[in-house]
């Protein structure tokens, strides 16, 4: 048998075959018998009262099954905690149709089930809904003074450390200095797959739930406390994700409408959104940025000061991590950074790839662009200049931090050294204006409790199963990957599992942090497996590993081995067909080394370089060349992690040149609501983008050594755009996306 | 989407017939926009005449030396067309300008024509908009106005006509050819698509039940010296925010026809013969396209996000002048991107 090494090398998608024949399964094309359809209706306006719904009218149509509204909802759970999903920011969650009140334009106002879809959707074009409009609140610009310090309502959010030093004066007496304000407006994460949950009615007020999300345990829990369902009634399964970028993190209100109507018809349901419904929820928040900085004679950084609003709703406090990022990308003894939101008449924000890191690196990493000019540096040779050795905010050594290697091979590969530095001085070899820029950034490195289990049979085929999900990110492979190598097994004998609450208990997909938690739980499952293995092995007639200790043995190749002595092995088959059991099982649950990793402070970093050309004339912007080089612990799959990293530089191009959900705020209501017109980038926008990955070798993180690549590509890209069309052009662009109107 | 009837036509004869006999009918070419608008319930008939069976996808040489292009010909057979591509290159441009391969494939060259309106609030039944709605008011004047218009827009309405293919149309002046309940017409292409004045809700002069059936182009096609220069917000799949089809005939350096039409900017493709007669006898010259530039937004008004338009028209005129000038683009045999 060749080789079973299957860590850290590009081993194709093990899910590819079945997603381009089409047997991949997704929620809405499960079938289950006597289905009934559902289909949202959704608020016009962005605040007010429904004072009538002429229900009748449409429930005389021959096939509609029923019209669910605030008012013939039964009484549900009371609590707002009931409400509260496993990410939940502080505050109230929304209940759809819980009431007559509208809190959001694009609000679910009610919920029609009929025998086919078609109907369904007639049949939500004709319902009468009277309403009673109040002024809302939309404009972020306007509620600026209304901004305020949230509480630490939700995982993972981290209030800005205290400030250090004394940033006023050290800006005062700094020779060289830089204020300015950075914008962008808010994003919708548009996965191409709608959200869509298809509830099987299994009697007696069991069903199963098939739903896109990132976390199946998290939407469960979110069922049962709502509709007091026990957790054996309530299975909840996603086998396949057509993209999730944190909009699959929080349980949709279309699984709850689903379930509502499943429960009360006793019925098979399946709801599906629509596209202009995919900008009815969470998104990221429309963020200003103020920063100022200052630099002394020797280009190191003299002060630091980060400040950012965003919007959230009236009824929870969303938050992410814009600014603390500011406190340890670059060393600096003077920071302050401050963090806000407002509240306003819209649906509550959502994380969406690199929450807060890839909004705050924005701010960030223009201004050390606009500082590094300020101060007559080159842009990389300022960010060498204010290298940090330790994280300042907490004041630990990294675990492991390869960015000055990223900032070297990046500049060596790209070309960087050919840069001339005044703006508007390089051309290409048409004679077009070109620019070269640079940002980049920092993530975290978490790792989160998850378990697994796994079992083995006579035949030598290998089931390794946990309920984490699969964003389209490389998860089945890469966990397949992982079991294969330690058990020494072709990856082809490997089926992994996911997606079911059937299964054991992983995280929410998010955070980049499955590769971590999981993998270590898919490994140490794996390993507790072999060690049962190993045990049948020593009973073996004429054993080679009799007495050997389960440290002193591998898995490789199909066998079990003195690492010593490759020659002392036993077939791994041989052993489980002597052992005379039909299966082997093993589980296990691995949660984060907190002695290893407390003293440390753990994150992945990266660095982009950009090209772009721009017609002068015309305010085109092309971007030609990317390089993004990244330091994420090892690499488990080079294919799977490139792709990551490609994607988020899409998505980076995107945010810097086009991407905007275009709110009027007449109507309080996101205008451009498609995708003809809100727009991502297409094959035409993208050219050369090149990956390049400094390992860094790292037994803090997590056994693994693995930090996650899921979002640390996105970081500064946006950034790395602006910055290079202030080198073609001499235009600093401020507010993103840079548009051909802010080139004229 | 409310339920409809469907029938399929396989005579231009039936299909008016069909279609004047059912009172909130339409005819469907590709689809591509008016299935669109059926599910957004913006346009709501309830009898489909299917016209794709209708014996109307050819293109034939005309006995003048012109070119007809049937109307149920797809845009993707249009511009792929040898005659297009060796005698109109400007139309092969712009057709390949817009949308996407799979839309081309589909949409017919009548129902290009015909396509509506992109401004949101037209899109959106949450909004008022006198288009869809007569009298209920222009939400886009005072609103998010980056896709509208600069030129020739009223007081009740401010969109654009999104076509690309239009727009070297104008240029090319062809005739539209009509059957109707009354009979056969022509309709010059400039007559066809209208400004909004008081009554936005008509895009054109079509009257009720009348089906295109093809376009006669006439023989001259500006082969030698055009461009379609397009604008948009990504570099394919977007409409135009600004676009320019120049046709240009040279002797020597001295401009002795001009052609010039430009999209984006107003309810209708935007020929402006007065900007054309400035050009003849004048040198092809960076000077003449600034002043001829400068001379067809002279009347244009910005409403808010779209203000930008009016520089970008003026500069999208003279670099297409420019490029029409120099007489070195060419009809795509593959549709490499030419953006800017
Ligand atoms: C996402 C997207 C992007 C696009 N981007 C662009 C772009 O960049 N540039 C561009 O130019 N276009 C673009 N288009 C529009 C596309 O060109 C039009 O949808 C297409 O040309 C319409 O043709 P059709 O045959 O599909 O029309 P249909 O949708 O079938 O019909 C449209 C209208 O025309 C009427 N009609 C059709 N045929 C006739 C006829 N023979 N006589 C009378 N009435 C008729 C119908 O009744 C209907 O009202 C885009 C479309 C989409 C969906
Ligand atoms: S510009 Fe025309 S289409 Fe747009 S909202 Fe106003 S009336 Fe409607």
């Amino acid at each position: 048998m060749s080789t079973t090494n299957y860590i850290g090398k590009p081993t194709s998608r093990v899910d590819g075959p079945a997603k381009v024949t089409g047997t991949a399964t997704y929620a809405a094309e499960y079938q289950v018998a006597n289905m009934a359809y559902g289909y949202v209706v959704s608020s016009p306006i962005a605040k007010g009262k429904i004072t009538k719904i002429h229900a009748d009218e449409v429930l005389a149509l021959p096939g509609v099954v029923q019209v669910f509204s605030h008012e013939n909802v039964p009484s549900l759970a009371w609590f707002d905690r009931s409400y509260k999903d496993l990410v939940a920011p502080g505050g109230s969650p929304f209940r759809a149709l819980h009431d007559a009140e509208i809190k959001f334009s694009q609000q679910p106002v009610a919920l029609i089930v009929a025998e086919n879809f078609e109907l369904a959707r007639y049949a939500a074009s004709v319902l009468r809904i009277e309403y009673q409009q109040e002024d809302h609140e939309t404009s972020l610009e306007t509620q600026r003074a209304k901004g305020y310090e949230p509480g630490a309502g939700k995982t993972g959010f981290q209030p800005p450390p205290a400030p250090r030093g004394n940033p006023d004066k050290a800006w005062e007496e700094a020779p060289h200095r830089m204020e300015a304000e950075y914008v962008h407006g808010a994003q919708h994460h548009n996965p191409m797959e709608l959200f869509t949950t298809t509830v099987e009615w299994r009697g007696e007020g069991k069903i199963t739930a098939y739903d896109k999300t990132q976390g199946v345990y998290n939407v469960q829990q979110y069922l049962t406390k709502i509709f007091g369902l026990k957790k054996d009634d309530c299975r909840v399964v996603n086998e396949y994700m057509g993209g999730g970028f944190g909009a699959g993190l929080r349980p949709q209100y279309s699984a709850f409408l689903a379930v509502l109507a499943a429960l009360e018809l006793k019925r098979s349901v399946r709801l599906t959104l629509t596209r202009e419904q995919m900008f009815s929820f969470g998104h990221r928040p429309h963020t200003l940025q103020y920063l100022k900085l200052a630099a002394n004679a020797d280009g190191t950084l003299a002060a630091l000061q980060h400040h950012a609003l965003h919007e959230t709703s009236q009824f929870e406090d969303y938050t992410e991590n814009v600014v603390n990022w500011s406190g340890m990308l670059y060393q600096c003894e003077n920071v302050k950074l401050g963090y806000q939101i407002a509240k306003l008449d819209m649906y509550t924000p959502l994380d969406m790839r690199a929450p807060g890191a890839a909004s705050g690196s924005i701010g960030l990493e223009i201004a050390m662009d606009e500082m590094a000019y300020a101060a007559g540096l080159d842009p990389l040779e300022f960010r060498l200049r204010n290298y940090a050795e330790r994280d300042q905010n907490v004041d630990k050594p990294f675990s492991s931090k390869k960015l000055r290697d990223c900032y070297h091979q990046g500049a060596a590969k790209f070309g960087w050294d050919k840069r001339t530095q005044a703006p508007g001085s390089m051309r290409n070899g048409d004679g077009k204006l070109m620019g070269w820029g640079v940002g980049g950034g920092v993530w975290d490195a978490t790792q989160q409790k998850a378990a697994a289990k796994a079992s083995i049979t006579a035949d030598g085929k290998l089931t390794v199963s946990t309920a984490t999900g699969e964003n389209g990110t490389g998860t089945y492979t890469i966990m397949s990957q992982i079991a294969a190598e330690t058990l020494g097994l072709p990856i082809e004998a490997v089926t992994f599992k996911l997606g079911d609450t059937d299964l054991p208990e992983s995280p929410l997909q998010g955070g980049s942090w499955t590769a971590a938690s999981v993998g270590s739980a898919v490994q140490s499952t794996c390993a507790a497996l072999g060690e049962k293995i190993f045990k049948l092995a020593q009973k073996m007639d004429d054993s080679p590993l009799r007495d050997a200790k389960f440290e002193d043995v591998e898995f490789a190749s199909g066998q079990l081995r003195l690492r010593a002595d490759h020659s002392q092995a036993v077939v791994l088959r041989d052993v489980l067909q002597a052992s005379g059991e039909a299966k082997l099982e093993a589980d296990s649950s691995v949660m984060p080394n907190m002695v290893k990793q407390n003293g440390y402070s753990l994150h992945s970093h990266n660095v982009v370089f950009v090209e772009v050309t721009v017609d002068e004339d015309l305010g085109t912007v092309h971007v030609t060349r990317v390089l993004n080089a990244v330091a994420a612990g090892r690499i488990l799959n080079l294919k799977t992690a490139r792709s990551q990293v490609l994607g988020s530089v899409v998505w980076g191009i995107g945010m810097a040149l086009m991407e905007e959900t275009v709110m009027d705020h007449k109507f309080g209501r996101y205008m451009n609501h498609n995708f003809a017109e809100y727009h991502v980038p297409v094959n035409a926008d993208i050219h050369d983008i090149d990956v390049l990955f400094v390992e860094e070798e790292d037994d803090i993180v997590n056994p693994l050594g693995v930090k996650g690549i899921g979002e640390v590509g996105m970081l500064g890209v946006a950034a790395a755009v602006a910055n290079a069309v202030f080198h073609a052009t001499g235009k600093r662009v401020r507010d993103l996306p840079v548009m051909i109107d802010k080139l004229l | 989407m409310n339920p409809f009837t469907y029938s399929r036509a396989t005579a231009v004869a039936d299909a008016v017939r069909d279609k004047a006999s059912h009172p909130d009918s339409e005819y469907l070419g590709g689809g591509t926009n008016l299935i669109d608008l059926m599910k957004e319930n913006v346009a709501r008939p309830t009898h489909l005449v299917g016209l794709n069976k209708l014996p109307l996808a050819d293109i034939e040489t005309l006995p003048d030396g012109g070119l007809r292009l049937g109307a149920l010909a797809t845009n993707a057979d249009t511009a792929w067309h040898d005659e297009v591509k060796s005698r109109y290159p400007l139309l092969n441009q712009a057709i390949l300008a817009g949308a996407s391969p799979q839309l081309r494939n589909a949409a017919t060259n009548g129902g290009n024509l015909m396509q509506r309106t992109r401004c949101y609030y037209f899109y959106d039944l949450a909004t008022p908009c006198n288009k869809r709605e007569p009298g209920s008011g222009c939400s886009a004047i005072g609103g998010y106005n980056r896709v509208c218009g600069i030129l020739g827009t009223s007081e009740s309405c401010i969109a654009t006509h999104p076509s690309d293919m239009c727009v070297a149309l104008a240029a090319l002046a062809p005739t539209v050819r009509v059957s109707g309940p009354n009979g056969d017409r022509t309709i010059a292409f400039d007559d066809f698509h209208r400004l909004p004045g008081n009554q936005p809700e008509k895009d054109n002069t079509l009257e009720p039940g009348e089906l295109i059936t093809g376009l006669d182009l006439p023989a001259k096609g500006f082969e030698k010296n055009f461009s379609y220069l397009k604008l948009r917000d990504r570099s394919s799949y977007a409409f135009a925010l600004v676009s320019v089809a120049a046709g240009l005939e040279l002797e020597g350096n001295t401009i002795t026809d001009a052609r010039l039409a430009l999209g984006g900017v107003a309810h209708k493709p935007w020929r402006d013969q007065e900007a054309e007669n400035m050009l003849k006898g004048q040198p092809a010259t960076e000077d003449t396209f600034r002043r001829v530039a400068a001379k067809v937004v002279a009347d244009a008004k910005g409403h808010g996000s779209n203000d930008f338009k009016i520089e970008l028209a003026k500069r999208a005129i003279v670099r297409a002048l420019k490029q029409a000038a120099e007489g070195n683009q060419h009809a795509a045999d593959v549709f490499l991107n030419s953006n800017p």
